[in-house]
């Protein structure tokens, strides 16, 4: 199955992009598509810690299940305002 | 503009109090906040900032501060919108409006407004300095952390 990967702030300037394309095996939760990711990008993985993650644009936890075509974030600490 | 909104024009206060004042005859106070670029940060002397947002959820975040404040202020309106992009000094990232029948919920509502910004609501901001650039980085972002929204209510009612 296929999903989007969105990345935001350092995390997209250390992967190169904000936007990717991967394709994981089903069945796949967030931790699958970050295991997948910082397999790829090791230097990602700082960010296990203290980043937040969001399933087609809703905050969810990493055993969250994702389904062909969802949208995947992960998220640095926030800092607006 | 929505009265949670995120957006790359610049903010008006006063369209935003506008928009929000509609039905207003029960008000009696309205609390108002702006965020301002400020040319200095630890130590450092910024040329100017960068916003960028998830801008879906960012949307959502703000709507999830909203029904926090309801639950806990019932008359209180609230809106906030934020700017994201290049800004310069001076210019403003976030405005925050609470109308309220009296002052003490409009400005507790609109403190609480910006405290929960800063814990949840995916955006951040790149600091343009003298001599180089760096992503700021703030809050873990968790919605459902119980610890931080109690914080967030302890600045706002203090």
């Amino acid at each position: 199955m296929r999903v989007t990967v969105r990345l935001f702030a350092r995390l997209r300037d250390l992967a190169g992009s904000g936007d990717l394309i991967r394709d994981v095996e089903a069945p796949a939760t967030v931790e699958t598509v970050w295991q997948s990711l910082t397999a790829e990008m090791p230097a990602l993985r700082e960010y296990e810690a203290t980043m937040s993650v969001a399933v087609n644009a809703e905050y969810a936890r990493m055993g969250a299940a994702v389904h062909d075509g969802d949208e995947v974030a992960f998220l640095p600490p926030v800092s607006g305002g | 503009m929505p009265l949670a909104a995120v957006t790359r024009d610049p903010l008006d206060l006063q369209t935003l109090a506008r928009d929000l004042a509609n039905d207003s005859s029960g008000d009696g106070a309205v609390a108002t906040f702006t965020g301002l670029v400020r040319n200095h940060n630890k130590g450092r002397t910024v040329h100017f900032l960068e916003y960028e947002a998830y801008e879906p959820l960012a949307v959502r975040a703000f709507e999830r501060i909203v029904n926090e404040i309801l639950e806990t202020w019932p008359a209180v309106r609230v809106g906030m919108q934020h700017r994201i992009g290049r800004l310069e000094i001076g210019e403003a990232s976030i405005i925050i409006v609470a109308a309220s029948p009296h002052r003490g919920d409009a400005f507790a509502a609109c403190r609480y407004a910006i405290e929960r910004v800063k814990q949840i609501v995916p955006i951040w901001k790149r600091e343009h300095f003298e001599g180089g650039d760096v992503w700021l980085e703030g809050a873990t972002a968790d919605p459902d952390d119980e610890q931080a929204k109690l914080a967030a209510y302890g600045i706002a009612c203090a």
